[in-house]
């Protein structure tokens, strides 16, 4: 069976942009405070051939729909204040993503699957944390797997209590996997579960209801069925009341993102990749705003998702999703900028002054998890700092977050240099998944550094000077430059890109640790090393024979 | 809390005077139960002496004890089949393997299910039929719902000792939820749909108990072949007292239909009006119970593909129904079944495999040996010289569960039109005015011998005991 997404015979290209009136899976109403998002996955939705739906699961189909229905909660719909997750179904919540999709699966698109689905559940914390948009998990049938995952992202739990339906993570027992979609690490670090109780609940099969949940803390509350309705809303009223979203204002309506897709390239308004097929490497380039922009509250609203901080934003993220959904054998984008960096630190400006306002805040927020998506890609990331280009502020993030970042220096011709610039969000506007700042972290939070860029904010730098603050990791001259980036692409390219992802995981995150950087360290990596054993998928492993009647042959040394 | 008289008060053969577990489970759970029975078993019947069988062991002359006993007394024992000390696993990955004595701790979270949920139907039968005996049609037939009633009480039982004898802490609390669990209660429903249906008069009591009762005939002899031996033990015993259930189901069918043919050959019509006016229920309002209980009762078989049968027979749990006579390998690894779906605006056959499809094996031994209780119930129609015939809807007929859920689809098997459904559901499945039809004849008779307009008297009794006996004194 050729069912392996990742074969070059493989169907269509992922796409994932959606708008509502294409959700095959998810229902979306919104009642003045509170959004209703329902699950009532279509069984022969699947977004490739092979498998069923059933029972509420979930591919990676379904979960773009739910990415897309948060982003039209964020911008569309400002009155929200909380957000209802449940289930259009009867006694059935969500039983997790779809075991026989994971089994046809690929494991680079099962990596590539589980990341989107913790990016999607982090967003909705990320959201919560800065927007003060509370989550209410609705339970209201069997919370299986994944199905427990995307509750345990939400802020409040109500579980119905019909002395029938349960919260569970059977994928021990029942798939020999981990929970890897942030589940086992939401259960201790969030929910602060007792590790022995964690320990008996995921590895029972039918998993735990009733007060047994509630005095676990698998849940925050348990409802009868007849009162499970008001139950849930009125905690989803609580969480709205904490929350400063405007009753009045009016949404931002997001249209679909327009692109144009070659062989070799995709270009957006301002973002534009380049493939180098032979080199396997991708040139992403972000353009800064041209002619004048909107710099007053009413101006910044009337252009919307055109306002170049979103628009721009949500090109580079779906440039981002196209290139790990569709392009795993690219292991290294180049990261480079074109315009005039001073409208860049203009719309960092305005971003700033208006911080407070829902919009603003909102696209603040959609870069700063476009950004966080970047930390996480499991590609190698060089900035090239080129004449022309504009690496300031916002932009500048692109420079701090890459493994390397490589400035041309022209002491002879100061008219032609780049220059790079900080501005006021290098310091704490987008913090990364361990929730520091960029270059915070890359200075591991020492005092000299950061006060001496702090310093210079708003200055264009030259290579020399970059360099000297430590924000660039060389800066070659025009006679060294080619041969320079050449050399490392091409000794780049030429590693083994398992290492490399294993290696620029574990640099870009040094220090401490958050919830999210163990849920895309430890677990992620447990998971994916699970997920390449054959007691997971060898002909008799237990996630290759689930649902045949055929029992999982283990080889029980332990590793 | 007082103790037990082990021996006197709950018959049985698992040797419960010397079993500390069990008795400290049912110490707690006997009076649990009693209080169950009083609040949710049959209505008004606490003082009747009801001369009811009790079963007091498991030998031919044992099981099956005739006498007078008012219902809470009743001595609800627990009984095994003889067992086998050389039994060997006779299907699945474990065939050959000596049949297991203890659960092993691998199938626990299965064979838990698989019990709570068997379990489950018996208490909520008897909710369903609480309050039938306002209603009944003759002492015979009261005599026959509380015999009904008292034992799935006792297969309560029966499945309560396999919670409490092998499940611990866990089998505890699974024991004490069977009889917090109410049928229909919305905040507490009962697990399988069909349990939760109401049962408001007494031809959906025959249907019941012909259909449903028989769903419980075949999933306890698909559990009979289990590889975890008590089980099977406890469910060989529970089948000879079903046969019972079922007995009340299609006789009480019969003789429904048996009144109703007296009554168009004395009046010379079909005509329903002319019929209801009469008193009898009309040929095609039993047959619409009928197709109503039929297709509820097969979905409780589930899913026609599920990875849970395919465990459940894999791992030596629950077998085919007569498992042991069938000739193959009892492994069914590369076989394959054909399940319906529907396809293009047709029901078209697909091959799945077998393992995958073992609720539709069962579903489809199920329908061949319910179709023999109507072709019975056609001789009589038949024997009364007229042309009407009965029949059991197709399959994918009025379907919630599985690929044909929700389909549209006629009682003959031809797919139709949501504008078809909704014009002709009226003459497939009794309406409102159909049962509320039923209801206007339900009126209790309770003079020996008497019985109510709309049924006829059966030809022999209880035990050999005459029509006329006084089965129920009221004390």
């Amino acid at each position: 069976m050729s069912a392996d997404p990742n074969s070059p015979e493989s169907p269509p290209r992922v796409d994932f942009r959606t708008d509502p009136s294409r959700y095959r899976h998810w229902k979306l109403n919104v009642e003045g405070p509170v959004a209703r998002l329902a699950l009532d996955v279509a069984e022969d939705g699947g977004l490739r051939p092979g498998y069923k739906l059933k029972l509420n699961s979930y591919d990676l189909g379904v979960d773009i729909e739910l990415a897309d229905a948060l982003n039209r909660i964020r911008f569309e719909h400002p009155q929200v204040r909380a957000v209802v997750v449940t289930s259009a179904r009867e006694r059935v919540f969500c039983s997790g993503a779809n075991i026989f999709m994971l089994g046809l699966s690929s494991h680079a698109w099962k990596v590539n699957f589980c990341k989107f689905t913790n990016e999607t559940r982090n967003g909705m914390e990320d959201t919560s944390r800065h927007s003060g948009i509370g989550f209410v998990a609705a339970v209201n049938g069997s919370c299986a797997g994944g199905g427990y995952e995307l509750a345990l992202a939400c802020d409040d739990i109500v579980l119905v209590d019909d002395r029938s339906s349960s919260v569970s993570l059977p994928e021990v027992p029942l798939l020999g996997v981990l929970p890897g979609t942030g589940g086992l690490t939401r259960v201790t670090d969030k929910r602060k579960v007792r590790h022995d109780h964690a320990d008996i609940f995921c590895t029972t099969t039918e998993g735990v209801r009733g007060r047994r949940a509630l005095e676990w803390r698998l849940v925050d509350a348990i409802a009868k069925p007849a009162d499970f309705d008001r139950v849930v809303r009125e905690r989803a009223d609580v969480l709205a009341a904490r929350c400063d979203r405007p009753a009045d204002a009016k949404g931002v309506a997001l249209p679909r993102i327009e692109r144009t897709i070659g062989a070799d390239r995709i270009a957006y308004a301002h973002v534009g990749v380049d493939i180098d097929r032979a080199k396997r490497t991708a040139t992403i380039t972000v353009r800064a705003p041209r002619g004048p922009q909107p710099a007053d509250l009413p101006a910044i609203e009337a252009a919307g998702a055109a306002w170049w901080p979103l628009a721009m934003a949500r090109e580079l993220d779906d440039a981002i999703l196209e290139m790990r959904a569709n392009e795993p054998a690219i292991g290294t984008w180049l990261l480079k900028t074109e315009g005039d960096a001073a409208a860049v630190l203009a719309a960092d400006e305005a971003m700033r002054r208006h911080a407070g306002h829902w919009f603003v805040r909102e696209v603040v927020g959609f870069l700063r998890r476009t950004l966080a998506r970047l930390d996480v890609s499991s590609r190698t990331l060089f900035a090239l700092v080129e004449p022309g280009s504009c690496f300031a502020g916002t932009l500048a993030e692109l420079a701090l977050a890459a493994d390397r970042t490589y400035m041309l220096a022209l002491p002879d011709e100061p008219e032609r240099a780049p220059a790079l610039a900080l501005s006021a969000a290098n310091f704490g506007t987008y913090p990364m998944a361990n929730g520091k700042a960029r270059l915070a972290q890359r200075f591991y939070d020492e005092a000299e550094p950061l006060a001496a860029a702090r310093a210079v904010i708003g200055q264009p730098l030259s290579g020399t000077d970059a360099l000297a603050l430590g924000l660039v990791t060389a800066a070659p001259d025009d006679i060294d430059w080619a041969d320079e980036i050449r050399i490392a692409v091409e000794e780049r390219a030429s590693l083994s890109p398992d290492a490399l992802t294993g290696m620029e995981a574990n640099l870009r995150f040094g220090g401490a640790e958050t919830m999210d950087t163990r849920i895309f360290g430890r677990l992620t990596a447990w998971q994916n090393w699970i997920f390449q054993r054959p007691n997971a998928v060898g002909d008799k492993g237990a996630l290759k024979v689930y649902g045949t009647g055929e029992k999982a042959g283990f080889d029980f040394n332990r590793v | 809390m007082s103790t037990i008289d082990y021996s006197e008060k709950i018959p049985n053969n698992v040797n419960l005077s010397q079993d500390r577990t069990l008795q400290r489970a049912l110490e707690h759970w006997q009076p649990n139960y009693l209080a169950w029975w009083q609040d949710m078993g049959p209505e008004g019947s606490r003082d009747f002496d009801v001369y009811l069988r009790t079963a007091v062991s498991v030998d031919p002359s044992g099981w099956a004890q005739f006498g007078y006993v008012k219902m809470p007394d009743y001595r609800w024992g627990i009984f095994l089949n003889p067992g086998d000390a050389e039994r060997k696993i006779h299907f699945g990955d474990h065939l050959g393997e000596p049949a297991w004595q203890d659960v092993p701790g691998e199938h626990r979270a299965n064979l838990r299910r698989i019990i709570v949920t068997q379990g489950d139907t018996e208490p909520a039968s008897v909710e369903q039929q609480r309050h039938l005996g306002l209603t009944a049609p003759s002492q015979y037939d009261l005599r026959n719902l509380f015999q009904v009633n008292v034992e799935e009480g006792r297969h309560l039982w029966a499945m309560v000792y396999l919670l409490h004898r092998f499940f611990g802490r866990d089998g505890r609390e699974e024991a004490e939820a069977l009889l917090e669990r109410r049928s229909g209660d919305r905040d507490n429903p009962r697990i399988l749909g069909a349990f939760n249906e109401k049962t408001p008069d007494w031809l959906a009591f025959f249907m019941f108990t012909y259909f449903t009762d028989r769903d419980g005939k075949f999933q306890l002899c698909a559990l009979a072949e289990s590889g975890f031996d008590p089980l099977a033990r406890t469910t060989k015993f529970m089948l000879t007292e079903e046969a019972h259930h079922m007995f009340v189901g299609e006789s009480g069918v019969s003789r429904v239909i048996q009144r109703t043919c007296d009554a168009m050959r004395e009046l010379g019509t079909d005509d329903p009006a002319k019929l209801r006016a009469a008193g009898v229920i009309d040929l095609p309002t039993i047959q619409r119970y009928l197709n109503f209980h039929f297709s509820v009762t097969i979905d409780l078989f589930g899913a026609d593909q599920s990875s849970n049968a395919a465990i459940f027979y894999s791992s030596g749990l629950k077998g085919r129904y007569e498992e042991g006579k069938r000739a193959d390998d009892h492994r069914l690894k590369g076989d394959h079944y054909r399940v319906l779906e529907v396809h293009d605006g047709r029901l078209a056959e697909k091959e799945v495999p077998m393992l995958n499809a073992l609720n539709e094996v069962l579903r489809d031994d199920y329908i061949k040996d319910s179709v023999g209780g109507v072709n019975r119930w056609n001789k009589v129609i038949e024997k009364a010289g007229l042309p009407f015939r009965l029949a059991v809807p197709h399959k994918a007929f009025h379907r919630r569960i599985g690929a044909l859920a929700g389909a549209r689809i006629a009682p003959d098997g031809r797919v139709v039109s949501e504008a078809e459904w909704n014009a002709k559901v009226g003459e497939w499945l009794p309406t409102e005015a159909d049962r509320a039809f039923v209801a206007s004849l339900m009126g209790r008779v309770v003079e020996p011998g008497k019985f109510a307009n709309w049924i006829a008297p059966p030809v022999v009794g209880i035990n050999k005991q005459p029509v006329d006996f006084e089965y129920v004194r009221f004390g």
